[in-house]
Formats: structure tokens, C-alpha cells, sequence
């Protein structure tokens, strides 16, 4: 019985192997949308701004409360279509800066089993105009049957990520822009 | 030892996708990587004079008042021509993105032109197959109100007509640099001048170069394809700045060129820039959102 047969270990390891393979198969689980809805709004006393992005896109990882958000540019519509053109072409740089992306962890994981909702912290990257800021963002998860949603309100200061407004504008842009998002996401098969 | 170490770098495959950055990349592979339509080829429907590939959008009202004076070699007692000036007015509209109407009033030959433009490609980029060039129809009619052309003689309605077609076929080279061609067909019913051809055809080149984020070079020219090489008339030249100051956009050139429709600019252009017969003049657009979505909120 001591003596250990190098074939009978080979084997031995490779259903090991296969274990942890499907453990980590079952344990992560993945939820997703392609069609979240990201919002943003300036008041300003000449012109309210605002603009909707529909095809956001979330992954999230309910085992590691890890979380990635990813957008186009392009994809935010706004009711005035040149002030489209021109959030494209001279505040957000597009072409250069075709993505917006957020990635981050979940501080403290709710209860993915209970219905219901959870006041969350993410902490994570905000990466805008190709510029990475550190942010924590705060937010609620709602758990309903198959669905996970993502609720969250923060402010991005146009400053923190070398957005430039220009000296001669008609309609002046504030300075921090309010960003709400609203992410329904299902379970994610690849 | 090397099959066990083989399996078990497979098996920990699938953990190490859904590792930290990994979520992103993933979502990166999932994203559609449809050709997208490239934007702002032209900061407005025009280069200068020269109508771009541009068109407003749905539901978009564009007032543009275009402005040009006089001569600048009519000398200090005159103003360099500030004392003078002509002037369109024009309404556009988009009724859907690709397609749009206008209707203007020159003062020059008292003029009422109606366009139509319709965007037939849009230069695209991203995917392997995508359009390399954006390719947009005008065509146009002039009516001239004003009286009698030469003095004793009568115009019917139909005289006073003039249609224009054009082929404007852009290019956005880079995020700086757009050139488009634009081969012209401009029929008189009855010419201003009498030894005039009824048709003319003419090649138009034109172009922008930005400068900053907000400022952009624009020149456009006509090359007129004449038989009559006796005609008082010469090529346009336009040269010219685009400012944009969000909601508005100014134009600010220099042209030989008087009149600020297709007729006038290609085909009755008397000045020349060899003899200083050069033209200051401005167009400012503003564009309205007539667009009054509440849905696009969801609360």
C-alpha cells in the first residue's frame, strides 16, 4: 500500500484536477446585460443637458462581488443632436476615447439567495476620456428571482478626467455632470 | 509530470477568465463590432459656399443667415465693401436623418431657392468591410423674382427657373482632414446673358482642416466646364475659419463670389480674385431640437 504507483498518482491528479475545475465552474457565477441604461444630466440655468446610453454592458461576478461596466461613447443619445456632435467630437473625443469602462469590487457581498435589496459600496476604477480615476461608488442591488439589478448616482468631475469646456461657449456646461445607471442583469451564459 | 502539469494550467483555465480585469476583456469580446458611421465628415451643411455631405437630423431646424459685402477693392470710401451687403436667409429641416428640405431667400435676383438632400452612403468605420466614402444627392430649384434681366424684355415664369444636381462625395481622411468632390449639373432655363449655355457642368473640390477642437480652415472651388470663353465670368474661390461655439456655428471667409446659392456662385460669378474682387463674408447657423422626447428618461 505504500508503495505509490506513478501511474495510479497521474490519475489521482487529473480527477483532482477535474474537481477543481467544476468547483470553480459552479462557484462562479456570472450575471449580465448588454442593454443597461446609463443616464447623465447638467443643469445649468440657460440649458438642462441630458443623455441616455441604453447599450451599456455589465458583467458581474456574484461569487467574487467583482463587477465591470463597459460603454461607447457613441451610444449616448441626446435629445439635440448637435450638442451630440459635439460631446463626441470636443469634450469626450470619441474617435481617440471610443469606451467608458468602470471595474470594481463589491465592499460586502449581499445575500444572493434573499429577495430583496441591499445598500452596496463598489470600490473601483472609473475610466473616462481614457483618463482612470480610484472612485467608490455607492449603489443598491436588488435580488428578484433570476434577476440581479444594479442601482447607482454619482457625480463625475468633468476636471478629474481632463475633460476641457471651452472659454467661448453659449450655453456654459457645469462642472460636475450627474451620472445615474440602472442595470437589470440575467445569468450570463457565454 | 509534465501531462499532470499540463491538465491542472487547463483546468484552472476557466477560474483565471473571471479573474479581476478579466470581466472587462470578456464584456470587450462581446461587444458588437459593427461598422459605425463616421461623424461630423463637416461641421455644418455647408463648406462654405458648396453644400457638404452633412445633413440635418430628424426632427432638426437649422436657421442660417448668410451674409456677404462688398468688394474689398472698392476702397476706403467705401469700406472695403462693409458698406454693402447681401444677404440669404434659409430654414432647413431634417425629416429624417438622412433626408432633409430648405427653402432660402437671397437677396441678390430677389432668389427663392427650395433643396432637397439625401444622404445615399455614410463613410463607415471599424469592421473589415466597411465604406470608404460618404455620398450624399442635392438637387435644387431657383426661382429669380426680380424683374427683368435686361431692360424692355419679358420673362415668363419659366424663364426665371434654374435646377441644380449634385453629387457631393466626401471623404473624412482623419479626425482633421475631409475633402469632398462635388460634380455639378446646373441648368437655366433662360441664362442672365444671352450668349450664356443653358447647361453648365462644373467640378467643385473643397475641403477642412481643424485646427483645434473648435476651429477648422475651409476652402471649396468650382471649376466651371464653359464653352464660351467670352463670358464676364470666372471660377469661385472660397477661403475661409469655422467656429463653433456649441449651437452655433460662424463662418468667416473671403470668396470672389457674391451670391450664396448654387446658380449664382457657380455660374455667375464676375469677380476675380486676380483684381482683388474679393468678398468678406459670414454665415451663422443655429439649430433648434424640435425633438421633445419625455421617454428618454426613465423617471
Amino acid at each position: 500500500m505504500t508503495n505509490i504507483n506513478p501511474k495510479n498518482w497521474c490519475l489521482n491528479g487529473l480527477l483532482f484536477s477535474f474537481l477543481c475545475c467544476f468547483s470553480t465552474l459552479t462557484q462562479a457565477q456570472l450575471y449580465a446585460t448588454s442593454t443597461g441604461q446609463t443616464n447623465f444630466f447638467s443643469e445649468t440655468p440657460a440649458e438642462n443637458i441630458r443623455a441616455v446610453n441604453t447599450k451599456t454592458q455589465v458583467l458581474l461576478n456574484t461569487t467574487t462581488g467583482e463587477i465591470a461596466v463597459r460603454m461607447n461613447v457613441r451610444d449616448f443619445h441626446f435629445p439635440n443632436k448637435l450638442m451630440e456632435e459635439h460631446f463626441n467630437e470636443n469634450y469626450l473625443e470619441s474617435e481617440k476615447y471610443p469606451t467608458s469602462t468602470f471595474k470594481g469590487k463589491i465592499t460586502k457581498l449581499p445575500d444572493w439567495t434573499q429577495n430583496g435589496t441591499t445598500d452596496v459600496r463598489v470600490d473601483g476604477t472609473l475610466l473616462i476620456h481614457g483618463k482612470e480615476q480610484p472612485r467608490t461608488l455607492t449603489g443598491k442591488i436588488s435580488v428578484q428571482e433570476k434577476n440581479i439589478t444594479l442601482t447607482t448616482d454619482f457625480e463625475v468631475a468633468l476636471k478629474d478626467h481632463q475633460i476641457d469646456v471651452p472659454k467661448i461657449v453659449f450655453v456654459k456646461i457645469a462642472q460636475v455632470i450627474d451620472v445615474k445607471a440602472n442595470y437589470i442583469l440575467t445569468p450570463y451564459r457565454r | 509530470m509534465h501531462v499532470l502539469r499540463t491538465v491542472f494550467l487547463f483546468c484552472a483555465l476557466p477560474a483565471a477568465v473571471l479573474a479581476q480585469d478579466d470581466l472587462l476583456d470578456e464584456l470587450e469580446k462581446q461587444a458588437d463590432g459593427k461598422p459605425q458611421p463616421v461623424s461630423a465628415t463637416f461641421k455644418s451643411t455647408r463648406i462654405i459656399n458648396v453644400q457638404s455631405v452633412e445633413t440635418m437630423k430628424r426632427n432638426h431646424l437649422d436657421f442660417r443667415i448668410s451674409h456677404r459685402f462688398g468688394r474689398l477693392n472698392s476702397g476706403a470710401k467705401e469700406f472695403f465693401g462693409l458698406d454693402q451687403a447681401v444677404m440669404r436667409l434659409g430654414f432647413e429641416y431634417g425629416i429624417t436623418d438622412d433626408l432633409m428640405v430648405g427653402v432660402g431667400r437671397s437677396g441678390e435676383q430677389k432668389a427663392y431657392d427650395f433643396f432637397g438632400k439625401y444622404k445615399l452612403l455614410k463613410q463607415t468605420t471599424g469592421a473589415a468591410q466597411s465604406m470608404p466614402i460618404s455620398v450624399t444627392l442635392f438637387g435644387s430649384a431657383v426661382i429669380r423674382t426680380q424683374e427683368s434681366f435686361v431692360p424692355g424684355e419679358t420673362y415668363s415664369f419659366q424663364d426665371k427657373l434654374t435646377y441644380t444636381g449634385q453629387l457631393l462625395i466626401a471623404r473624412k481622411f482623419s479626425e482633421r482632414l475631409s475633402l469632398q468632390l462635388t460634380p455639378t449639373y446646373l441648368y437655366r432655363n433662360r441664362p442672365e446673358l444671352s450668349n450664356d449655355e443653358n447647361l453648365l457642368l462644373a467640378m467643385g473640390v473643397g475641403g477642412r482642416l481643424k485646427v483645434s477642437r473648435r476651429v477648422s480652415i475651409n476652402a471649396d472651388y468650382f471649376y466651371a466646364f464653359r464653352e464660351n470663353n467670352n463670358l464676364p465670368y470666372y471660377n469661385s474661390l472660397a477661403l475661409g475659419v469655422d467656429i463653433e461655439t456649441g449651437g452655433h456655428v460662424f463662418s468667416l471667409h473671403f470668396t470672389n463670389s457674391l451670391g450664396m446659392i448654387e446658380k449664382q456662385f457657380i455660374g455667375e460669378t464676375t469677380g476675380s480674385w486676380g483684381k482683388g474682387d474679393i468678398h468678406y463674408g459670414f454665415n451663422i447657423s443655429r439649430t433648434f431640437s424640435l425633438d421633445r422626447k419625455k421617454k428618454l428618461l426613465p423617471n
